[in-house]
């Protein structure tokens, strides 16, 4: 069966919340009109990226109204959009929202924000505690949400496709550096290499929704993309450009891929969990846990 | 085999263009500007700018302006014509000599190499008086011409040619800069000349800072963008006078680079906890 997903390489305006989801509203349309069921937007599309204190004026919670709306107008789609959030501790939060119908049906808190080198993620949002995947109805199996950096951490995609995402969906606005020289090529090379290898390794789909445009000195690269479940590149989004990219995941590829290549279920998940407490009381100083397999 | 300090990566520059003109025009966008003025030397610095502009913006929306001193070269003024007929946009000419003459005839004493800089910033910053003076009256954003390589050796006039409202090209060292050029059809005549302030006859850069900018952009390169140690500069073959040289420059001109410090007093301090984009919403022109 076809799956149609539309990656929405967008141009966020910085700290314009209104005028972004009336631009977020025009993307939604169009990928209606190309039979899109779930449209993935960049990370923060709603309110820009270099935000740093604009971040509470642009804030809201995640059942906020106008986060209902925005997927009201395209009945039946699902919608993945990166937003300012607020709890109700006020907690403010770079979060991404999946939404159907006006209803809310999953929801990411960024776990790990970049906060080095030209990154101050960290000090202006707080970081997500949770990492976990959300159940639909489509024939693609659960979704698990991720934003940028946290791709960068392994462990994250795994313990999703271990928690029964068949699709892995990535909101990012990746920066690029050195365009134009063999160093820069690299860094998207180093996206893609990590994308393949979570699709390979999770037999899992990807879908990789990365912004474009410019914010202050930096620019951003696009190449949004969707992967299959065997690691093959369905659709590519060119680089620097606005673009609409529609691809079709097959998901009948997600059953064959797991029956013929069992990973997940193979993964020794007690065995991790054992070695883990292993590793965290020795960094912690504390006795290592009892192991009753020990000779 | 001892690790070699590799010359400047190759780049590509079409790339790299595309998103200095990408950068150009959400610089534009961003203030609700449509136009820029550059101030034109003749040199490859102000020339890449200008295209670039002419490239983002239009050359109708650009305003070449040309800032002669009397003892400017001839050759400077003959190139920036030729820069301003090529792209067909907008020029003008302003001598500063009789703005800045009265100044100089403050700066008196023993002819030295100090007193030389001095007469320099005076210019640089009578020319900064002159192009933002023209930025009003052609309605237009000031474009910078600065580059990595004097931003990092702080070979620069503070509140002079530093001065702008972006800097299109002040992450390409001066090395890398001619193959921007070059494909943007900057003319031969500018590519290959001995780059100059043109502030006293005679004057090059490569003079004046005792290196090419060929080994300062291997330093550099090596220093800050691979994050190099002295030492291990020096064992991969790079000149150990002149690595000490360049990273005590880097060290010493911090201060050329950054806002001046804001003594703390409140609770809440314009660049140390009051941070915001440059471009916030509703501060478009316009908006």
């Amino acid at each position: 069966m076809e799956y149609r997903i539309g990656l929405a390489q967008c141009v966020p305006r910085l700290g314009e919340l209104d005028a972004n989801l009336e631009l977020a509203n025009g993307w939604l349309r169009r990928a209606a009109a190309e039979g899109a069921q779930l449209t993935v937007f960049p990370e923060l599309a709603l309110t820009g990226y270099l935000l740093a204190d604009l971040v509470p004026d642009v804030a809201m919670r995640a059942d906020d109204a106008r986060l209902a709306a925005l997927s009201r107008e395209v009945p039946g789609m699902l919608v993945a959009i990166g937003f300012v959030e607020e709890t109700e501790a006020h907690r403010f939060c770079n979060s991404a929202a999946l939404l159907r119908d006006g209803e809310l049906i999953g929801l990411h808190r960024k776990v790990y924000l970049p906060t080095y080198g030209m990154f101050d993620e960290g000090r202006f949002t707080r970081p997500g505690d949770r990492i976990r995947t959300h159940a639909v109805r489509e024939p693609v199996g659960r979704i698990g949400l991720s934003i940028c950096e946290d791709f960068w951490h392994a462990s994250l995609p795994m313990l999703q496709a271990q928690d029964g995402a068949g699709l892995l969906v990535n909101l990012a606005a990746g920066p690029a550096r050195t365009p134009g020289s063999s160093a820069g090529l690299a860094a998207i090379a180093g996206w893609h290499k990590m994308q393949d290898t979570y699709a390979l390794l999770g037999t899992v789909a990807i879908a990789f929704c990365n912004r474009v445009g410019n914010e202050e000195g930096l620019t951003f690269w696009g190449g949004s993309r969707l992967l299959g479940a065997n690691g093959s590149t369905i659709a590519q989004a060119p680089l620097y450009e606005e673009a609409l990219l529609v691809g079709a995941l097959e998901t009948d590829d997600l059953r064959m891929q797991r029956y013929s290549l069992p990973l997940l279920a193979d993964e020794r998940l007690e065995l991790v969990r054992r070695e883990m407490d292993r590793i965290l009381a020795e960094r912690a100083g504390l006795p290592p846990p009892a192991d009753e397999d020990e000779p | 085999m001892s690790e070699r300090a590799a010359p400047l990566p190759e780049i590509d520059a079409e790339p790299m263009i595309g998103i200095i003109v990408a950068f150009i025009r959400s610089q534009l966008e961003q203030t609700g500007f449509s136009r820029l003025v550059v101030g034109l030397s003749g040199g490859v610095d102000s020339a890449t700018v200008a295209y670039l502009g002419a490239r983002a913006a239009g050359p109708d929306n650009l305003r070449a302006v040309l800032m002669p001193y009397r003892t400017s070269s001839p050759d400077s003024e003959t190139d920036a014509l030729q820069v301003v007929a090529a792209l067909g946009c907008q020029s003008e000419r302003i001598d500063i000599t009789p703005m800045v003459e009265p100044m100089l005839a403050l700066i008196r004493g023993e002819e030295t190499l100090a007193l030389q800089v001095r007469r320099g910033n005076v210019m640089a910053r009578q020319r900064m008086i002159v192009l933002y003076d023209r930025s009003a009256a052609f309605d237009a954003l000031v474009a910078g011409t600065g580059n990595k390589t004097e931003a990092l050796l702080g070979y620069g006039t503070l509140h002079g040619d530093m001065a702008s409202a972006f800097a299109p090209i002040g992450d390409l060292y001066k090395s890398q800069l001619r193959a921007v050029a070059g494909a943007l059809g900057v003319p031969r005549e500018i590519l290959v000349k001995p780059p100059s302030a043109d502030l006293w006859p005679g004057q090059t850069d490569e003079g004046e800072l005792g290196a090419t900018y060929h080994d300062l952009d291997r330093v550099l390169f090596a220093l800050v963008d691979r994050r190099w140690t002295t030492e291990r500069c020096t064992a991969a073959g790079l000149d150990p006078a002149l690595v000490a040289w360049v990273a005590k420059r880097v060290a010493r001109n911090e201060f050329k680079r950054q806002l001046p410090p804001v003594a703390k007093l409140s609770l809440r301090t314009p660049g140390i906890d009051h941070l915001y984009p440059r471009r916030r919403p509703g501060s478009r022109r316009g908006s």
